[in-house]
């Protein structure tokens, strides 16, 4: 069976003129729904996925087989509820799950794009995404929720849209990325590029895909997901199935086997060209420079009520940063809640079977929901 | 619910803005939008007890007042509260600063070390005083800055704050301090509750 199959999508034939300058047309945006809508449509959640993610949220993945990647979160009575709440979630443009991305074909040159698939931002993927609500038919989203690349989203999505939702959860994210976040990314681009199957981005057409490049950028960011003692604890220093060090460069140790592993099943799941688009739509948001240096600007115009999460052991988008969103609001009296979360699991938590942040998200979305 | 929440709630007028800073576990939050239909928002340090408020479905920031109030403007709120608070911060001084920069008035309630019972208690046994509102020994209390009623007016005066209410409580009998009272009531009272403003 062809997994394309089952790929739900709509296309787009209202023009999208991205922040690079180009507009695209009828161009196709692939999602996935859980739950129905209700008869006031004032049910729907609004879902943005982070860096590597998919539609595919929850149940299990049609194209991997796997767990959706936010099971933990997202399901009859989890914390975003699929027996109460309709949940969408699209696939960012730019990824490869079925929207508009560098790995479809251009039809100008019937050539894949390849690099010569526009660079997209966080605004452009926002921007294609809020069709699906002309879709559904629904005027008003119950909530966007999304963590990292996601909570960017939802960050963007208040401040192009600030009546399109009632409530608004961004976790484990920035309102700008650091030039910390900026360097993990290059050197996760420099991986891929330095991959000689790489081919400036046209490895498809040479029927090969740059692998080594990928999972050695896989494993690089896998690594800023995790925490130093999240590490500590679950490897330590065990040896992977041998007794003592072979003195050799095989992985002797049980996190150099995990990291492999990770790197060699993310690149039969994800495109080495999606990755470079994607990374560089992070790296360009910067929701305080859209707004003059001043972020409370981002926010004037909603009456949303946003609930901001964050854990101890993220250093990727440390506490400090997501507070400073919460500053932002507060600035201009926007009702905003805030808890930092405790969890030796790195960024990674959001993802994770995390209770006390299962608990939170579920509480704050159905006390919430009740409110009229 | 602590009697002093009734004479807060009797302090604020309806529909008003209100943070309750240090706001535990959001009992008073709670009882001010019941009674006052107020749009309350609370700051609370402990994890735990945030995690209390969000299960009721209150506004929480997980913040301390030390170092979080200073992001809200001047005077966004019509009342900010810190009930039996004041004495656990490091610098109470620069917190009612922030109190009375973000709030129109602030409600401050402080249990009383002036008390006749804490008096005789040091004065008798000569250990520091252990009570029903203030439970903890010396060495693991999170109250540090401990005062008087007496030391919270001549506070007021030397910082030139002003003390538009001030009121005693004596378990759950609340009367007027005064001038002329203000020696009788700091002996007679386990707790003050002060409306000010700037």
């Amino acid at each position: 069976m062809n997994v394309k199959e089952n790929i739900k999508t709509i296309t787009i034939d209202k023009p999208l003129k991205l922040d690079c300058g180009k507009t695209i047309n009828n161009f196709p945006l692939a999602y996935e729904t859980y739950g129905s809508l209700n008869d006031d449509k004032d049910n729907a959640i609004l879902v943005f996925h982070a860096l590597t993610g998919d539609q595919f949220v929850t149940g299990v993945n049609p194209v991997t087989n796997k767990d959706g990647w936010w099971s933990y979160a997202v399901g009859p009575g989890k914390s975003i509820d699929t027996e109460k709440y309709f949940v969408i979630c699209a696939n960012v443009i730019g990824g490869c799950m079925g929207s508009f991305g560098p790995s479809h074909q251009n039809p100008e040159t019937k050539k894949i794009y390849g690099t010569d698939f526009p660079v997209i931002t966080i605004n452009d993927m926002v921007n294609a995404q809020v069709n699906l609500l002309d879709h559904f038919g629904i005027k008003k989203l119950f909530s966007v929720v999304g963590g990292s690349m996601g909570g960017m989203q939802v960050l963007q999505f208040v401040s192009n849209y600030p009546d399109k939702t009632k409530t608004a959860v961004p976790i484990a994210c920035t309102s700008s990325h650091s030039a910390q976040n900026i360097a993990f990314n290059e050197l996760g681009r420099q991986a891929i590029a330095a991959d000689h199957k790489w081919q400036d981005g046209e490895y498809s057409s040479k029927n090969t895909i740059p692998d080594k490049g990928l999972a050695v950028a896989r494993m690089a960011a896998h690594i800023t997901y995790l925490s130093k003692k999240g590490l500590q604890e679950k490897f330590g220093r065990k040896l992977q199935e041998r007794d003592d060090l072979k003195f050799g460069f095989d992985a002797d140790f049980q996190i150099e086997s995990y990291l492999r592993y990770q790197g060699s099943v993310f690149v039969d799941r994800f495109d080495a060209n999606s990755y470079l688009y994607i990374t560089r739509a992070m790296d360009y948001f910067d929701l305080v420079k859209q707004n003059n240096g001043n972020l409370s600007n981002a926010f004037k115009n909603t009456k949303a009520k946003f609930f901001i999460i964050s854990f101890t052991s993220d250093w990727l988008y440390p506490t400090q940063e997501n507070k400073d969103i919460v500053i932002a609001l507060n600035a201009i009296g926007v009702n905003v809640g805030f808890v930092e979360i405790k969890s030796d699991k790195g960024h990674d938590s959001f993802l994770l079977d995390v209770p006390d942040f299962l608990k939170a998200l579920k509480n704050f979305l159905d006390k919430s929901f009740l409110e009229k | 619910m602590k009697p002093e929440f009734k004479i807060i709630s009797d302090l604020i007028n309806k529909n008003s803005q209100v943070l309750d800073v240090g706001c535990g576990d959001g009992i008073l939050m709670e009882f001010l939008i019941k009674e006052k239909k107020v749009n309350i928002r609370g700051i609370e340090i402990s994890k735990a007890k945030v995690q209390n408020c969000i299960a009721k479905g209150l506004t929480i920031i997980e913040g301390n007042a030390e170092d979080d109030l200073k992001q809200f403007p001047n005077k966004s709120f019509d009342y900010v509260i810190l009930s039996q608070t004041l004495q656990a911060f490091l610098n109470p001084e620069k917190v009612i600063n922030e109190l009375l920069r973000i709030g129109k008035q602030a409600i401050v309630t402080i249990p009383n070390f002036g008390y006749w019972k804490i008096g005789l208690h040091l004065l008798l046994k000569g250990t520091m005083p252990v009570t029903k509102t203030l439970p903890d020994e010396w060495y693991n209390t999170a109250n540090i800055h401990l005062c008087t009623i007496k030391d919270f007016v001549n506070f007021s005066k030397t910082k030139n704050f002003k003390l538009s209410k001030s009121i005693a409580l004596k378990s759950d009998q609340q009367s007027f301090i005064t001038n002329s009272n203000l020696n009788m009531k700091n002996l007679s009272s386990n707790l003050g509750i002060f409306l000010i403003e700037s």
